[in-house]
């Protein structure tokens, strides 16, 4: 068993130079080779998932060293939960790739490859260095997959891009060698069991690391007042990598949801629940920020990244609660944000794509092919993202309700959530209408697609079709994430099962 | 000597963040080489200034020095070169794209009154 928990990061780190070898003059090929190892992730994933659904947290030492010496990669339900919503979100999207936009640039199967191994290796990795080598493949990754394609405009987001992370990285070092310098350890257990043992003196130079590292993570998640880096990349990204990116950000919110509860939270000393009085009005601020931008959007692409903004604000708002209830119910939505938000990159290429002259800017136009079918995704879509009945967003913004009612701060919390999502349902509609309704009175239309782009349509109702799943097996899925909260709490577990196998008589010889 | 390492980190990091405040994308880059510089020198310090003392175990030797930051240090010294590679190769192509090199990327600004020292972007993108 226990070795096919570094697969998920082992099988896209070879199939990636493969890809890159072999498969770089053979489109053909490499669509083949990526696909297939789309689905062996999908398998690996779900099989993990089983291995975890019983609650264990498994451990994988790599080069059998054990865990605070060595680099240890931990598995339990959140991070299988994790996973598989990966690879999930890169088969499909994938499909949508492969449908023409792959060829449109270099080497985009083997980046994507990279990408995958470096998100699958942040949710599988228990080391925060560790975890900063994982942040550095997933992001050069996804340097090259941003700029896919080239164009005066995407290079420029590019730059940007690039800039803010390249920032980002250094004060995630200068984090960890912070925290490094008190506690002497880089194992995310080992963190959580050294911090109650801090001294009072050198509690702030603690602290200062753990809040700018949570700064660093609110950069990937776009926080508030870090996200000015997402409504223009993602809005310029290539559609396929800006779907792919909707589960970059949730890679922040999984960073801030593990250590802030293991290392820094109930146990923590005088540093307990530290990320708790930063991250709630953060949150609701992104909240706030994106429902405005998703009122003020003029393009359906910027629309769409606001409207991940404001679904990060929601996701973050709810963790940031810091109780299993609470977490349970946003790793709910996060499962819903992340699959819906991608769906709206995906339809907007393809509005786009159909309207030259006018791409996908909200105005009205002449009619352009599959008219009422993109109005129906869209619709969906935009129920499901808006948060309104019956889809999975309604079941999301309703726990996340539940969930908080018992807070101290609970009706103002209330008034952000329902406020806001007034907000973005009359964005949607605002947008819906002028693009779908208002055109289809108009007297022209643009030319017939040459292109059918079966695979595309398959991708998004896939999608579509995930977000009905996540509907209808609400009542497990709930049950599962219950589960999956309450591990998340159980921090001893977690520690227990990663530094257990240490032999006693190395128990004074740790480095200091 | 500690405050010789630390006034050095500090002023190598205040230089960075000016410089990658600046609005055209070669400061940009030189600032972010600082930033890392700073952040690769505390690294190494995190695990406390020693001097003549082993990374290693040896016999006789009572005083040693953390080895963990300099392992450290070495990985982020290559990933950051790695990165401030991107970052030139990418900024380049944007400058030869779009005859700008504003991170912004608006090129109405760079004809402001010291036009003669900009070079003329139509030549730089016949040139390689």
């Amino acid at each position: 068993m226990s070795h096919w928990i570094i697969f998920p990061i082992l099988l896209p780190a070879l199939m990636a130079p493969i890809l890159l070898m072999s498969a770089r003059f053979d489109m053909v090929l490499a669509r083949i080779f990526s696909l297939a190892t789309c689905v062996a992730l999908l398998g690996v994933a779900i099989r993990l998932l089983v291995a975890a659904s019983d609650g264990a947290v498994l451990t994988y030492d790599l080069g059998n060293w054990p865990a605070p010496f060595g680099i240890v990669l931990v598995l339990d339900r959140l991070s299988a939960l994790m996973l598989v919503l990966t690879a999930v979100l890169a088969l499909l999207v994938l499909l949508f790739a492969i449908d023409g936009d792959d060829a449109r640039g270099r080497h985009f199967h083997a980046l994507y490859q990279f990408q995958l191994m470096g998100i699958n290796g942040a949710f599988l990795t228990g080391d925060f260095f560790n975890l900063f080598v994982f942040f550095e493949v997933l992001l050069i990754a996804s340097y090259g997959l941003m700029v896919h394609g080239g164009g005066t405009n995407r290079l420029k987001a590019g730059v940007q891009y690039v800039i803010i992370n390249l920032v980002g990285s250094s004060l995630f070092l200068i984090a960890v060698s912070m925290i490094y310098s008190v506690t002497g350890t880089l194992n995310m257990a080992d963190l959580a069991r050294k911090v109650p043992q801090v001294a009072a003196g050198d509690q702030a130079l603690l602290q200062m690391g753990a809040l700018l590292l949570l700064l660093v993570f609110s950069i990937k998640a776009a926080m508030v007042p870090v996200h000015f880096w997402l409504p223009g990349t993602y809005a310029r990204a290539p559609a396929p990598v800006a779907a792919l990116f909707a589960i970059m950000t949730k890679v922040g919110a999984y960073c801030i949801i593990r250590l802030y509860i293991l290392a820094f939270g109930a146990d923590a000393g005088d540093a307990s629940w530290l990320a708790a009085p930063w991250l709630l009005p953060a949150a609701l601020f992104t909240l706030t920020m994106g429902a405005l931008g998703v009122l003020a959007a003029r393009h359906l692409g910027q629309l769409a990244a606001f409207a991940v903004i404001a679904s990060m604000g929601v996701l973050l708002a709810t963790v940031a609660l810091f109780t299993p209830a609470s977490l349970a119910a946003a790793l709910y939505y996060l499962l819903h944000s992340t699959l819906a938000g991608a769906t709206l990159f995906l339809i907007t290429d393809l509005v786009a794509s159909r309207r030259p002259g006018h791409a996908d800017a909200l105005s009205v136009a002449p009619r352009f092919s599959h008219l009422a079918l993109l109005a129906g995704a869209f619709f969906i879509a935009a129920i499901a993202m808006s948060g309104m009945p019956p889809l999975s967003g309604f079941i999301g913004k309703l726990l996340i309700l539940d969930a908080a009612r018992s807070h101290p701060t609970a009706i103002g919390f209330w008034a952000m959530i329902l406020g806001t999502s007034l907000l973005i349902i009359i964005g949607f509609g605002r947008a819906g209408s002028t693009l779908f309704w208002k055109s289809t009175g108009e007297p022209d239309s643009f030319p017939d697609m040459p292109r059918r782009n079966t695979l595309s349509w398959v991708s998004i109702f896939a999608l579509l079709a995930c977000t009905v799943l996540l509907t209808l097996f609400a009542g497990p899925l709930t049950r599962y994430l219950d589960a999956t909260a309450a591990q998340v709490f159980d921090t001893g577990r977690y520690t227990d099962a990663v530094l257990l196998p240490l032999p006693q008589f190395l128990d004074g010889a740790e480095p200091p | 000597m500690e405050f010789l390492v630390a006034s050095a980190i500090g002023v190598m990091a205040a230089a960075g963040i000016y410089l990658v405040l600046r609005a055209r994308t070669y400061p940009v880059v030189l600032g972010l080489a600082l930033l890392t510089y700073a952040t690769n020198a505390f690294i190494f310090v995190s695990g406390r200034l020693a001097i003549n003392a082993p990374p290693i175990i040896r016999d006789g030797v009572t005083v040693y020095t953390d080895p963990l930051p300099q392992a450290l240090v070495l990985t982020a010294i290559v990933i950051s070169f790695g990165m401030t590679a991107v970052i030139v190769v990418l900024s380049l192509r944007s400058y030869l794209e779009s005859d700008s090199d504003q991170v912004d990327g608006k090129p109405e600004e760079i004809h402001n009154e010291n036009i003669e020292s900009i070079p003329d972007g139509s030549q730089g993108k016949t040139t390689p």
